[in-house]
């Protein structure tokens, strides 16, 4: 049966990544290759029964096997193949064994590389990632398993266990509960993977530290091998944190897209550290500075992606994220802690080893300010966790529990990302070690001059707000800034190698894609935050009755009430549709249907918008309510949301730098056809 | 390459204004953090301690959760003005736990007429999960009508299905 197929490779991928960890151990007393080669192989065969055990949930939940426990609260008849499939991480036991397998894909691939000038960590690196995996693939074996089989005694009593009991029969139910109707959507099938492949990712980068610590190297091999790695895992994290957004503002129907939940929050966290993480280790690999502090940050993301895994899966949060109250709390509250002390033991050890003989010495300098913007990435982490935290503290101290809510977020670390954006804009013109503010000034000015067109127009077509005006001017700079660099570059190389000025541009891109390709994540983050100001800043909205024929107002735009039309589909659901024509300016641009569907089985209802989306803004319609038959009066409730798409655009910008930065170059291709050992696969 | 040869004495000049400037920084991001957490924090009450014990003052801003009973929402959609009551549930989440669990706990104080209610008033979009027996938690104030005037409003639906996923709404 394909249930024990599958629950089977789970027990064989825990034995085997056991059995990887106990090798490599008797790798490092015997130093006999063979015993790692054998632990690298345990690796890769992990993979492969978790491959099995997926696909064999996956089969399970198309062919509608519901007498399984997970097949049947997840899936029902009426979805379609592609929502039983994707219902692999629909609920929580079935998401943590993709999440694994998903790890597994990771540690598995990086088991391929070219190991020979990295022997001495090889083994430290899989005691590393396998202990976390299987730490992941027993919460799935003995606590949360999706292979779990429903059976019903005489007395009618219905259980869950992988095993018969005595005296009891299979219960086959009729249906299934079916996925929760949230998140029968698009964004919902793409963002749990993006954000787990984030999320898992840097078990890589992690791995390999504790690897260099536990070896004690000092050296940057740790960082140069794993920064693919790091930054694959970083892109596909922040196009997780992106699709939720685009999932909340498609589906949860407040006009919004970032809700500042605790949830949300321990997503982001991560990010905050693992983008710091990104930044800081260019310093180490360009001058040999901030080697613990590398440390301290990668050991920090790697914590806060379990902490974060834990704060959704536990239970212990009310949120729009939040699994089932559930037993795995604790156990993952002692991986944490478990882990963590295992990485401040080793990092102290090697603490002394770890300095440095260069010393910081101006603010003004390409260190002191990716120093700074480290800070700023922490104090926005502190705020957040605080701001999480907090009311358990409260509690434990008065007695009364106290919580903070978006304002308190949107204080604090709006300063703080505002201040990042500036530095954004001056840090390219900045050179290392030392720069004076004349210097500066003059590359400075052409640039500034330029960003400040904007504001200056905003101003003149009539807006007043201070905070609105400053972001804007610091976006714009960031731009001009940015664009600045490449046209400086590219204008330098022609000039020196005769090539005409696009050839040059390309020729710079491509000799230093690191860069460059940061430059463009850079130019996507303007986006965004053009995108944000814009949403938050300048969002109006109205509401209204209308009779068919009515007509209601906001801003340019116009809508009239058309139809309303109501119809059973076939997923158990009844939809009521109703259809408005949009004007801008009196002219007809398009037509909306803002729905409201009302699943029967689980009586719930989901108030669907429909979006007019242009560059220069989103016209977001909610049908609220309607009357009964004959009078055709329905409700509405009308978002404008100016530039709110540039968010979305910002997120092309992050693929498309990281996609640059990631190329190998031809640096990359020197060392690999000179030196096999920089090999990496990807 | 710049030299990095610096007389002892200038280089420990340099360094302490260095560090001086990153302990200016941190003061001022923990000043921010510490001053917006007493500007924004709200008590999280319950329905008991709001009506019973008066814990709040009229205008304070806190935050409250309680079971919805499903009979007394009214919503009038032309003017999107929503009420409704919500019955006093335990805030603490073992006591919920010893209970046997939120569903149950929600059912129960919605059974019981003597538990303490709250009529609650809120303005916008009627929120897709606010039914019978979900649990609402809510931000806003309490008004001379004794009426909880809710800002906010985010609903848990507990279900004997494992996707317990509550909606929210922002004002």
């Amino acid at each position: 049966m394909i249930v024990n197929l599958g629950y089977t490779a789970l027990l064989l991928a825990l034995i085997c990544s056991l059995y990887s960890i106990v090798s490599a151990r008797v790798y490092i007393n015997t130093n006999r290759y063979q015993w790692v080669d054998s632990a690298r192989n345990a690796v890769i065969a992990v993979w492969f029964l978790l491959t099995l055990a997926c696909l064999s949930l996956v089969y399970l939940l198309t062919n509608e096997h519901f007498e399984i426990e997970y097949v049947a609260s997840v899936s029902s008849r009426a979805m379609p193949w592609y929502l039983k499939a994707t219902a692999l991480w629909g609920g929580q036991a079935g998401s943590l064994l993709f999440w694994s397998w998903l790890m597994s894909t990771y540690t598995g691939v990086v088991m391929l590389r070219d190991w020979s000038k990295e022997r001495d960590m090889q083994p430290y690196i899989i005691t590393a990632s396998m202990l976390t995996l299987a730490f992941f693939i027993s919460l799935n074996a003995f606590v949360e398993n999706p292979f779990n089989v429903l059976w019903i005694d005489s007395f009618g009593n219905i259980t869950a266990s992988v095993m018969r009991p005595n005296a009891n029969l299979m219960f086959t139910p009729k249906d299934g509960a079916g996925l929760n109707p949230l998140l029968r959507h698009p964004g919902m099938i793409i963002h749990p993977p993006m954000l787990y492949l984030g999320f898992v990712g840097f078990i890589i980068p992690y791995s390999f530290a504790i690897g260099a610590l536990a070896v004690g190297r000092t050296d940057s091999v740790w960082i140069r091998a794993t920064r693919r790695w790091t930054l694959v895992a970083w892109l596909f994290l922040s196009l997780g944190l992106l699709l939720g957004g685009r999932w909340a503002y498609d589906v949860l129907g407040w006009g919004g897209y970032w809700g500042w939940d605790p949830v949300e929050i321990a997503a982001l966290m991560p990010w905050l550290t693992g983008t710091a993480f990104l930044h800081s280790v260019i310093i180490q690999e360009k001058h040999g500075m901030f080697k613990r502090w590398n440390m301290i940050l990668i050991i920090l993301t790697y914590a806060l992606v379990i902490f974060g895994t834990f704060l959704t899966r536990s239970g212990v949060l009310s949120s729009v994220h939040a699994f089932a109250q559930s037993s795995i709390g604790p156990l993952f509250f002692m991986f944490i802690t478990i882990t963590f002390t295992i990485s401040l033991v080793l990092l102290f050890r090697g603490w002394e080893t770890l300095g440095s003989s260069k010393t910081l010495t101006s603010w003004l300098s390409r260190e002191g300010l990716f120093l700074l913007n480290n800070l700023l990435f922490m104090g926005i982490l502190v705020a957040c966790f605080w701001g999480v935290i907090y009311p358990l503290i409260s509690e434990i101290i008065t007695g009364q529990k106290v919580t903070v809510g978006p304002p308190f977020y949107e204080r604090t670390t709006g300063p703080q990302f505002a201040a990042l954006l500036f530095l954004m804009g001056i840090v390219p013109l900045v050179a290392w070690r030392i720069t004076t503010v004349n210097r500066l000034g003059h590359l400075i000015w052409k640039p500034t001059i330029i960003s400040l067109v904007v504001p200056i127009i905003s101003m003149i077509s009539g807006v007043m707000n201070f905070a609105a005006l400053l972001s804007l001017w610091l976006a714009s700079l960031v731009f001009c800034v940015t664009i600045y660099e490449f046209y400086r570059g590219a204008i330098a190389r022609s000039k020196s190698s005769g090539n005409n000025f696009y050839v040059a541009l390309w020729l710079l891109i491509s000799r230093n894609r690191r860069r460059y390709g940061g430059y463009i994540v850079h130019l996507g983050v303007v986006f965004m935050a053009v995108g944000i100001i814009g949403v938050e800043m300048f969002q109006t909205e109205t509401q209204g009755t209308l009779a068919l024929g009515e007509r209601m107002h906001l801003g340019e735009y116009s809508l009239v009430y058309r139809d309303l039309t109501e119809f059973s589909a076939n997923d158990g659901r009844v939809v009521t549709r109703a259809t408005l024509t949009v004007y801008k300016n009196n002219k007809a641009i398009g037509k909306l249907e803002p729905q409201r569907d009302y699943y029967k089985d689980s009586m719930q209802r989901m108030t669907i918008p429909d979006i007019y989306s242009t560059l220069e803004g989103d016209l977001y319609v909610l049908l609220i309510d309607w009357k009964p038959v004959g009078l055709q009066q329905a409700t509405f409730k009308v978002y404008l949301n100016p530039l709110i798409n540039w968010i979305w655009i910002g997120g092309f910008g992050f693929i498309l730098g990281t996609l640059v930065a990631t190329w190998p170059d031809q640096r990359d291709r020197d060392i690999l056809t000179n030196n096999k050992s920089f090999a990496q696969p990807l | 390459m710049t030299s990095y040869n610096n007389t002892t004495a200038q280089s420990n000049y340099q360094r302490r204004k260095f560090l001086l400037g990153g302990f200016l920084i941190l003061s001022a991001i923990i000043y921010l953090i510490v001053s917006t957490t007493q500007s924004t924090s709200r008590y999280y009450y319950t329905v008991d301690e709001l009506v019973i014990e008066q814990t709040a003052a009229i205008g304070e801003n806190v935050r409250i959760s309680g079971a919805v009973i499903g009979d007394s929402i009214r919503y009038d959609a032309d003017d999107l003005k929503l009420d409704f009551t919500v019955a006093h549930v335990p805030g603490d989440s073992d006591e919920i736990v010893a209970k046997g669990g939120l569903a149950r706990v929600l059912h129960e104080a919605i059974a019981n007429p003597n538990q303490s209610r709250l009529s609650v008033s809120y303005q916008g979009p009627m929120p897709d999960l606010l039914r019978d027996e979900a649990q609402a938690i809510m931000d806003g104030h309490l008004n001379e009508d004794n009426v909880f005037v809710a800002d906010t409003l985010l609903l848990k639906c507990p279900t004997k299905y494992e996707d317990e996923l509550p909606g929210q709404t922002n004002n």
